[in-house]
């Protein structure tokens, strides 16, 4: 409880602020923790700008804001109304603040100031839009445009930044980048102020841009290259401005680059000032929407574009797209491996254990959420092994970019789940919140054991624990129904069996991936008694079953099981049959998403895994018409089953049922950052 | 002239073996096979009808016992009673009304089964019929033949090679068997169109840009997907492959042929698909009385899943299909199992069999079923080639093509009538 309730108390003193939510006696006790945890925590690198999306489920406005009260030491000075757009738009999350504010921290304090001074509102979440943009991975993009444009802002706001300079200065002193970074309207608008400290408030804005790169989704290519057009206009802004920003310009372009996406909204904001405001308000309405991940979206071609220009593998479109997953990427499959087999003496940046990991999820050889995760992660922490700091840069923000990286090339050969990403975000907090002071070695022996430590407790262990409980819920002459192959459903039947127990397993199976074969060869080879049948079949069976145990991909904060295509039906009979569904599922899959149906997000396999029967000769002639624009062929991976149709949810925290999701999505995120 | 059971005998292994695909072809195969059956009977002077009826009823026992899942037969062997009735009835009646009558008395057949088949037949006989009342009363208030007709032993029932001098029978016995063989020439007929008449109504139900999904393979689906698309609505289908057989891969190939924007999906998405369709369209094996369905394995998943989604299930049928028994725990029980090999290579698994558990039986047990039960109440519109219906309605349309009596198809020492 205490760490949860610290941020709290942090939170409160900046609503106090607003002066619209928060009773003032609340936020009495914060400002000293504050300051506290974040001079403590204030590693330069806010690149857990992944991590940082995750929004408590259940949102309070006041704890939202609590990001942004605690770079603010000097405690909340000018209570203005105004405020309050600064506020909402400052980042929500507290841990990610804590990566972030640092570096920023003067520069938000400058902001605030200014907006006590009567600035106009809209340019206050100008000017705050780039802290949250740092807070929030998925609002990364937001970043570079209002950079530009706040520092531009701020001049003319006309404070007294002599405050600002005091704060600033010590802090910016940390991130080593960050002087030398220096966007170049913002050197311009320097050069007007009178001191070092306006400097150093600009200079902080391109060291959290920096930490930006860390986002994990798709975005994160399109947003370099967007970033390094930004930069470039950005040179070009520089060189008509003057000397002083050419020394800056050279060493822009990796800052610019790192800052990930300007919003596409806003990414033409950066280069034309005359955006911003619509592009600000815009940012700022984005902003309220809780979605955590911006995913990309494919219908977006100038996006896609971009993506693909920077793209690592490369992949070619799918003929016969269906035009309602226009939105997911749609390639054809069987190009890509060849292709990146060949180039594997040129892709110097990859590491080789990533590398093949990346293949191996491409070809197929690993999957499974548990599987690709943990191959992820002990890849990762090969990487992270071989990995040594280039000199003139940190460990935590360089391995940072080097994770994203790697991330970025894994996503590219196949969509990440929803768990590795929770166990990237882990990987990242974790390396944000190295202390300064750790050596190298040091530094990286902590997170290969963290890492360690993250896939015994969170997988191996979670999983002893989830059997255990499931193995309760068996009694002798039940009859079990099981659909794909869920590991962790596996192992309960295994030791239930080895406990003695009495009873049959049905094991569903469905095209084209047949999944439930494996299990079925398993299973029979423990010596269990085991039914098979196809999907079609279920009402069938579900007479006689007693119990349906499933797996899952992931778990939604709304109770959602995202899980293997064919879950949802199979939950359904069994729903309309009065039959339990038991879902197991570690916690660590589970999202603070929500999703009502399988179509906004999903993900999609090869189609011509569906046109191809192995031995069936009639239906061989399919192929031929692949290639007619009339027919499209879809092959959903997964599906969601609403939460109505589970009754328990079993998972290392206990068996609950699934409203109580949200709720261990809330103290998991906690356990999380607080460990 | 081969012989009818000869004919009979080929027909019965046929469909033990279910060597024929489809409840269309078998019905229609059922009543070609009747008809032989009912030109070659030679029919007594007395009691023609029951005669007829009589060895019908023995053919038809067999035909059901060969297939008992495949109910199309029944209904054609009960609906090829009923036409005796029915023929029989209204020469009876015409007789009686006085023999200026008979003439017309062809004509009025016709009307039964060409123009309005329904109105008609309820016009004429159902009234008594339709209500199921007992059997007997209809023949104590209006004829005799039938009555007279249950001391006869059926000796000329099951087979008569005997050539009797019957070859100059009265010309009302004549009339019975050439109306009743004309009447079922109809019957077949209507089979054969019943895919035209229900597509005819295609328009009616798809709208522009409508998507549908639909499972498997069916031949009164594509038609009518097709008719649609020829009076130039354009939508998208999806189709659900259809495991184990995997027949919507033939019917998406059809229907991408016909020029139709069509989505091939797994079976697994189908829950994942229905939120964004409009209707769902599937044929049926079999209806049932109280509206049920016997169809194709995986449809009540999708009516299940349709419901949920408050999407429209509509099942199109064939008359043939309609059946006028009531299920009892269908299942199982109009259910049948295929070879596990659809789902599993002997060969790949075949070590798993070795598996015993000491009682004897293997550790591995794989079901392939080949129909599902889908209950009325997931049904929201049946559309036979007679129009659209209720589930609801449908003991009652079904009421209109057979006759109580014909129910259990069983020869007994006194038959029905």
């Amino acid at each position: 409880m205490d760490p949860r309730r610290a941020p709290r108390t942090v939170i409160d003193p900046k609503v106090r602020q607003v002066g619209f939510f928060a009773p003032p006696g609340r936020s009495h006790s914060a400002p000293p923790e504050i300051v506290s945890s974040s001079s403590s925590s204030s590693p330069p690198v806010s690149d857990l700008s992944p991590s940082g999306n995750s929004l408590s489920p259940v949102m309070i406005p006041p704890p939202r804001h609590s990001s942004d009260n605690r770079p603010v030491p000097l405690p909340p000075v000018p209570a203005s109304p105004l405020r309050r757009d600064s506020i909402v738009s400052g980042s929500y999350n507290p841990s990610d603040f804590f990566t972030a504010t640092s570096p920023t921290a003067s520069s938000y304090v400058s902001r605030m100031v200014a907006v006590g001074e009567g600035e106009v509102s809209d340019d206050v979440a100008a000017v705050l839009s780039p802290g949250r943009g740092l807070a929030r991975g998925s609002l990364v993009k937001a970043f570079a445009a209002p950079a530009v444009t706040g520092a531009s802002s701020l001049p003319s706001g006309g404070f007294d930044l002599t405050a600002v300079k005091a704060s600033s200065v010590p802090l910016s002193g940390l991130t080593t980048v960050s002087v030398v970074n220096l966007p170049p309207g913002i050197a311009e608008s320097n050069a007007e102020k009178t001191g070092g400290g306006s400097v150093e408030v600009q200079n902080d804005i391109p060291a959290s841009s920096k930490p930006q790169k860390e986002k994990s989704t798709k975005a994160e290519r399109r947003a370099l290259q967007e970033a390094q057009r930004a930069a470039k206009a950005a040179a070009k802004a520089e060189g008509s401005k003057g000397p002083g920003a050419a020394s800056a310009s050279v060493t822009q372009a990796k800052p610019a680059k790192s800052a990930k996406a300007p919003s596409q909204k806003n990414e033409n904001a950066s280069v034309v000032g005359s955006e911003k405001k619509g592009g600000d308000r815009a940012q700022e309405k984005d902003r309220k929407k809780d979605v955590p991940h911006p995913r990309m979206q494919y219908d977006d071609k100038s996006r896609v574009e971009k993506a693909k220009r920077r793209a690592v593998v490369k992949q070619t479109e799918a003929r016969n797209r269906v035009e309602l997953f226009r939105h997911l990427p749609q390639y054809e499959h069987g190009t890509q491996l060849p292709d990146l087999q060949s180039k594997f003496f040129q892709l110097d940046p990859m590491h080789p254990n990533v590398y093949k990991v990346g293949l191996q999820y491409l070809s197929g050889d690993i999957s499974g959420g548990n599987a690709r995760c943990v191959a992820m992660l002990q890849a990762f922490r090969e990487a992270i092994t071989d990995y040594s700091t280039p000199p003139e840069k940190t460990l935590s923000r360089d391995l940072t970019a080097k994770i994203s990286s790697y991330v970025s090339f894994i996503n590219e050969c196949r969509p990440l789940s929803i768990s590795m990403g929770n166990a990237i975000r882990f990987l990242k907090s974790r390396i944000a919140k190295l202390p300064l002071s750790l050596s190298e070695s040091e530094a990286k022996a902590s997170l290969q054991s963290d890492i360690d430590r993250f896939i015994s407790e969170k997988i191996i262990l979670a999983d002893k624990v989830i059997v255990k409980h499931a193995v309760t819920k068996i009694r002798d002459g039940d009859v079990l129904l099981t659909y794909g192959s869920p590991s962790a459903v596996e192992m309960m039947l295994l030791h239930a069996h080895e406990l003695g127990k009495q009873f049959r397993v049905i094991v569903v199976d469905s095209r084209p991936k047949l999944e439930g074969q494996l299990l079925l060869r398993r299973l029979v080879g423990k010596g269990l008694n085991c039914t098979y049948t196809h999907i079609n079949a279920v009402s069938y069976i579900m007479h006689e079953v007693t119990r349906v145990f499933l797996g899952a991909s992931s778990i939604l904060s709304n109770g959602t099981v995202y899980s293997r295509v064919g879950t949802a039906c199979v939950a359904m009979v069994a729903h309309a049959f009065r039959v339990p569904v038991l879902v197991c599922c570690e916690a660590y899959k589970f999202h603070e998403r929500v999703q009502l149906d399988s179509i906004c997000s999903n993900e999609l396999g090869d189609p011509e895994a569906i046109a191809k029967f192995p031995g069936r000769e009639e239906n061989k002639d399919l192929n031929e018409w692949t290639n007619s624009e009339n027919l499209q062929l879809l092959n959903l991976s997964y599906d969601a089953t609403p939460s109505d149709y589970v009754s328990m949810i079993i998972t290392d925290y206990g068996m609950v049922p699934p409203t109580s999701v949200p709720v261990i999505v809330r103290e998991y995120r906690r356990e999380h950052f607080w460990i | 002239m081969p012989d009818v059971q000869a004919l009979v005998n080929e027909f019965l292994i046929k469909l033990k073996k279910r060597k024929i695909e489809g409840s269309q072809a078998t019905a229609r195969q059922t009543a070609e096979l009747l008809r032989s059956l009912i030109s070659q009977q030679r029919v007594p002077y007395t009691n023609q009808a029951g005669a007829l009826i009589d060895a019908v009823k023995a053919v038809g026992e067999q035909l059901i016992a060969a297939n008992p899942v495949e109910l199309a037969v029944g209904n054609i062997v009960r609906r090829v009673l009923h036409i005796i009735r029915e023929e029989d009835l209204s020469l009876t009646t015409a007789a009686m009304a006085g023999l200026n009558l008979s003439a017309v008395s062809d004509d009025e057949d016709d009307a039964d089964h060409d123009d309005h088949p329904v109105l008609s037949a309820a016009a004429v006989a159902a009234a008594a019929r339709s209500t199921l009342r007992a059997p007997s009363l209809q023949t104590l208030l209006e004829d005799v033949t039938d009555a007279a007709a249950v001391p006869h032993p059926s000796s000329s029932g099951g087979d008569s090679e005997g050539k009797s001098k019957s070859a100059d029978k009265s010309s009302r016995s004549r009339k019975l068997k050439h109306d009743v063989i004309e009447a079922v020439n109809e019957l077949i007929e209507d089979i054969c169109t019943c895919h035209e008449q229900i597509a005819e109504q295609a328009v009616e139900h798809i709208h522009q840009n409508e998507v549908i999904l639909t499972l498997g393979s069916s031949r009164t689906v594509l038609e009518f997907l097709c008719a649609a698309k020829e009076k130039k609505r354009s939508f998208r289908v999806f189709v659900a492959e259809g495991a184990p057989r995997y027949q919507g891969h033939l019917l998406a190939k059809e229907l991408v042929a016909r020029g139709l924007q069509t989505t091939l999906i797994t079976d697994s998405a189908v829950f994942a698909m229905i939120s964004r369709v409009n209707m769902v369209i599937v044929g049926a094996h079999a209806v049932m009385a109280n509206g049920g369905v016997v169809a194709p394995v995986g449809l009540n998943m999708v009516a299940l899943a349709a419901q949920r989604h408050a999407v429209p299930f509509v099942v199109l049928a064939g008359s043939h299909k309609l059946c006028p028994l009531y299920p009892h725990n269908p299942e199982v029980l109009l259910n049948e199992l295929r070879s596990p090999s659809e789902l599993l290579d002997f060969g790949e698994f075949s070590d798993c069999m070795d598996f015993g558990n000491g009682t004897g039986s293997p550790l591995l047990h794989v079901v392939n079923p080949t129909f599902d039960y889908v209950p009325p109440k997931l049904v929201n519109l049946f559309i036979t080639d007679t129009g659209g219906h209720n589930p609801s309605y449908m003991y009652r349309l079904i009421a209109d093509y057979y006759s109580a009596d014909d129910l259990v198809v069983q020869r007994r020492p006194a038959t029905g009538s």
